[in-house]
């Protein structure tokens, strides 16, 4: 099993991600080039955070039309798993592969903070290992993670179960209070009908040691391997 | 047409430095030659004021590798590895122009870094302003702590920790002060230097447009009621080029590519071409019609001293020339050969064809002269020192006045900033805002970094000299409580205009405080930045020298903490019993007054303190450690107990002092432990042997932190109570 982190220019959270995987995980991973025609053979992507061409436009815009982003959408038609977190989330909306947009915190101003989340949903490749219900503690780093979409649409995603996570107090009620930019009932990650794409604005890979203050994010990369792990990803390139 | 003495003026360039670059040509200089030696000879260039008494800082020691005339300072940390930092000023363009200002500091500062060939690793800034009751004031700080996220979140460096105070001498002339920690393998280590004849000057990234133009001589004049003019003096930051050029930079110095490397900040090609050469003894010929331009037809006095964002100069021999520009390629960043390096010692420049600059390197980046101001005490300075605070009666209720100090703007929580900065990325800050230090692991070595910014303007107002100690003082203390040994400093002096021998007095004196200082706690200076002229309309702001201290740490485990751990554990203080209220947050917040002296330094003292506080740290024996600052001993232990979500009951030790001046006087060389009760034995004779006082306060638990003296309660307040005071008011105000 090979994990890809795609770089675009100005991706900032790259390294974490592939330090995670490489040190905490002893993971096989990749940087993958913004303009790279194909995957190198990776069996799950991450879109990592960061700033991609300077959030020019609107966060994402840009990215969502890199070179590379052809391969990404074939990988996940084909049912390969792709995490998008914070930037890499809004690349995948802007890309059209997750559904909703990430506007401006309704506070407008960058929140950098530790939030917790709960569990909507363990019934996809992400969240596997653990419980629904189960609340993680992972910091949010965005200016734009006012996740929206219009009511008909948000119930259609709950319905689905596409809505994973939802900020909430450390003890897992959803309250106002624990929400850090004003996302539409609280969403803060959400996947695409086939379960095989997922977008979050916090950051699972800054919760994954202990000295940083969580390993909850843990979880998510466990998910994956307990349910890749074991056997052939179909992927794109 | 304005004739030469006209536009010398304009230039901020006196008859005497006229007659001097006349003596250095051996003819009279063109339009553009004088143009590029007004930048370089400004005070922000050529330190023509401050140099004289800059020589008092010690600058070498075992760790030091590159001291100050560099880019940044470079201290060996270990296991081949350097740690490469430096601080600088932009204050005169953040009181103009706030968001871009503070941005355009921070990009500076941290090109500064990687210019070094090192990562950089944490940004760290201090702030200052006026009162935030004024709508000014609100405005210029939420758009410097916009500008400092705007650009430090998008290039992805952290910003990890800082200080901000206000005072209505700084209501005008805002400080925005940035500092960029780097590191990397001590032989990747590059020098902005042009050697080796023949070889390509070549400059890297943004285009070169008409921002910035003059940039250092408007930091270099007093601020008035009309620079609001200058506003095109002020910088464009795009940190997304930033970001770039980081990654394409440190690439082409991982593989070497480059055999020179200097960023483009204040006095931008100019600065950057007479620097190269003046550092390698050599010459260098361009022409500027290979430099890309946002606008046609910019002459070459503009080309030559604009202050466009995002550039880098590079010295490349011939054949890497190609596998240098495959980088710059891949990173989508304009990269133009502008010429070559020569044999003489000249910076000749070309346009169309025609000669229209042709200096002798050394004479403009180090011909500027070298003043001796004046120096005089200022009439204020003995009135005030002969202020007794402990004539006024002492407060009533204590409990009020702690909450009162906890709520001021100066003393308060700061995560209502901090929030905004991205702390976090790189996943490598351990200790993050809100400790006495921060602390960020370095991960191919184990090791750990701890960093700080401290400076008190108040006090160096009152007295420079202490006040310049005890900055030092502070900013390496902050280290020792989280177990980090300092290694190097550095400095960024603002005063007002040293032309005024009150000024330079003042300047004088905090140097010669801080030079004190470092000498006896053995820390090197190893760069920084002298801002003078922050005055508007002839009102100077308080002298206010900022030091920012980089410690190590063996591992990341090592690190101590502000906050209190467990029910129990007993409270000690450790150290100095040299009390102030002169000057102290206590005398401002309650009486609106800034008078008296700050405590006097032992600095021997102090460095027992420190020593002790770093071996108790790192050998586990201690549960928290925090360093006593502003608002003394009340304050602090308020703050382990916020932090630690834990209350405390202490007896103040017995003496015959005024209630008010224990609790909330301040002085230096002073921490709060705590301890498990089977540790105080160790603590103690360790304190013992370090020749260090030890108090023991009380015990850490509950929800109250009550404070006797004698049994008698002087202070009783909730954790819910003081958090309310100390968390909150900036949302209040500013939003």
């Amino acid at each position: 099993m090979k994990w890809g982190v795609v770089v675009f220019p100005a991706s900032n959270c790259d390294l974490d991600a592939y330090h995670l995987l490489r040190d905490v995980l002893g993971e096989k991973v990749e940087y993958i080039r913004h303009d790279a025609a194909t995957l190198a053979g990776c069996d799950l992507l991450i879109l990592p955070g960061g700033f991609t061409y300077g959030d020019y436009l609107r966060p994402g815009a840009i990215a969502a039309r890199s070179p590379v982003m052809g391969a990404v959408v074939d990988f996940a038609a084909g049912g390969g798993p792709v995490l998008g977190i914070c930037n890499g989330f809004q690349v995948l909306t802007e890309a059209g592969l997750l559904p909703g947009a990430l506007y401006r915190n309704s506070h407008l101003q960058f929140r950098c903070l530790e939030t917790y989340v709960r569990i909507e949903s363990s019934s996809i490749p992400f969240t596997g290992a653990a419980e629904t219900g189960k609340v993680l503690k992972m910091p949010v780093a965005h200016g734009d993670g006012n996740y929206y979409l219009p009511e008909e649409k948000r119930l259609e995603l709950e319905e689905n179960g596409q809505i994973i996570f939802r900020y909430c107090d450390f003890e897992g009620n959803i309250v106002r209070e624990a929400n850090p930019n004003g996302s539409v009932d609280s969403i803060a990650g959400v996947c695409n009908r086939a379960g095989n794409v997922l977008g979050m604005m916090p950051h699972p890979e800054r919760a994954g040691e202990k000295i940083l203050g969580s390993e909850d994010g843990l979880v998510i990369f466990n998910s994956l391997l307990e349910f890749y792990g074991n056997r052939e990803v179909r992927g794109g390139a | 047409m304005p004739d030469q003495e006209e536009i010398r003026r304009k230039l901020g360039l006196s008859d005497s430095e006229y007659e001097l670059i006349k003596e250095h040509l051996r003819r009279e200089p063109n339009v553009t030659e004088l143009n590029m030696y007004s930048v370089m000879w400004s005070e922000h260039c050529s330190y023509k004021h401050s140099r004289s008494s800059l020589e008092l800082f010690p600058t070498s020691g075992p760790r030091v590798v590159q001291g100050p005339g560099e880019n940044a300072g470079v201290v060996d940390i270990g296991d081949g590895f350097a740690a490469v930092f430096k601080i600088e000023s932009h204050n005169h363009p953040s009181a103009i122009e706030p968001y871009q200002g503070a941005a355009t500091g921070v990009g500076g500062i941290l090109r500064d870094i990687f210019t070094m060939g090192a990562r950089p690793v944490a940004f760290l800034n201090s702030l200052r302003f006026g009162e935030l009751n004024s709508a000014a004031c609100r405005y210029l700080f939420d758009g410097v702590v916009a500008g400092i996220g705007g650009y430090g979140n998008c290039v992805g460096v952290p910003t990890v920790a800082g200080e901000i105070y206000f005072e209505p001498c700084y209501e005008r002339n805002p400080l925005v002060n940035a500092m960029c920690v780097g590191v990397m393998p001590l032989e990747r280590l590059v020098l902005g230097k042009a050697g080796g004849k023949g070889n390509l000057v070549v400059l890297a990234g943004s285009k070169t447009g008409r921002d910035g133009i003059g940039g250092v001589t408007f930091a270099s004049e007093e601020l008035s009621s009309d620079s609001e003019k200058d506003r095109p003096a002020v910088q464009v930051g795009d940190p997304f080029l930033g970001k770039l050029l980081i990654e394409a930079t440190l690439e082409a110095v991982e593989n070497g590519l480059v055999t020179g490397v200097q960023d483009l900040g204040g006095a931008g090609l100019t600065c950057a071409l007479t620097e190269t050469a003046s550092r390698a003894g050599s010459g260098i010929e361009v022409e500027l019609d290979r430099v890309p331009l946002r606008e046609a037809e910019m002459p070459a006095a503009e080309i030559l001293v604009s202050e466009s964002q995002e550039r880098m100069l590079f010295i490349v021999e011939p054949e890497k020339l190609e596998p240098l520009q495959e980088v710059f390629k891949h990173w989508e960043l304009d990269l133009a050969v502008l010429g070559r390096v020569t044999e003489g010692r000249e910076v000749v420049v070309r346009q169309g064809g025609e000669i229209v600059a042709a200096v002798p390197a050394e004479s403009i980046a180090g011909g500027a002269p070298c003043y001796y101001p004046q120096s005089r005490e200022p009439a204020y300075y003995k009135e005030l020192a002969a202020f007794e605070p402990l004539t006024l009666p002492p407060p009533k209720d204590y409990n009020r006045v702690l909450l009162e100090l906890l709520g001021s703007f100066d003393l308060a929580s700061k995560e209502w900033v901090w929030r905004r900065y991205d702390h976090m990325v790189r996943t490598s800050t351990v200790q993050g805002p809100g400790g006495d230090a921060a602390v960020i692991r370095v991960r191919e070595t184990g090791r750990a970094l701890a960093m700080s910014v401290d400076g008190n303007g108040r006090y160096c107002y009152l007295d420079p000299y202490r006040g310049g100690m005890l900055a030092v003082c502070e900013a390496t203390r902050n280290l020792s409580c989280c177990g980090a040994e300092p290694v190097g400093i550095t400095d960024c002096l603002n005063f007002g205009n040293p032309e005024k021998p009150e000024v330079f007095w003042q300047f004088e004196e905090a140097v010669k405080g801080m030079a004190a200082a470092c000498e006896a706690l053995n820390v090197p200076v190893v760069g920084g930045n002298v801002s003078f002229y922050n005055e508007v309309d002839k009102e100077a702001i308080y002298p206010t020298p900022v030091v920012g201290a980089v410690g190590l740490l063996e591992c990341p485990e090592q690190q101590g903490k502000v906050a209190f751990k467990d029910e129990g554990d007993l409270v000690l203080l450790l150290g100095g019993n040299e009390l102030s209220l002169g000057g102290s947050q206590l005398l401002k917040s309650a009486c609106g007054k800034v008078a008296g002296r700050p405590a006097a330094v032992d600095l021997e003292l102090e460095k027992r303190v420190q020593d002790l506080s770093r071996r108790l740290v790192r050998e586990k024996l201690v549960e928290s450690a925090h360093d006593l600052s502003e608002g003394g001993l009340a304050v602090a232990l308020a703050e382990c107990c916020l932090q630690g979500n834990l209350g405390a009951v202490v007896d103040l030790p017995v003496s015959d002092r005024r209630e008010d001046l224990v609790l909330f006087g301040e002085g230096p060389s002073r921490i709060v432990v705590s301890v498990k009760p089977e540790k105080l034995a160790e603590t103690a004779a360790l304190a013992k042997a370090g020749g260090v006082d030890l108090f023991e306060l009380g015990t850490a638990g509950g929800g109250i932190l009550k404070i006797n003296s004698s049994s008698k309660p002087l202070i009783s307040l909730t954790l819910d109570e003081m958090k309310q005071a100390f968390e909150g008011v900036f949302k209040w105000i500013m939003e």
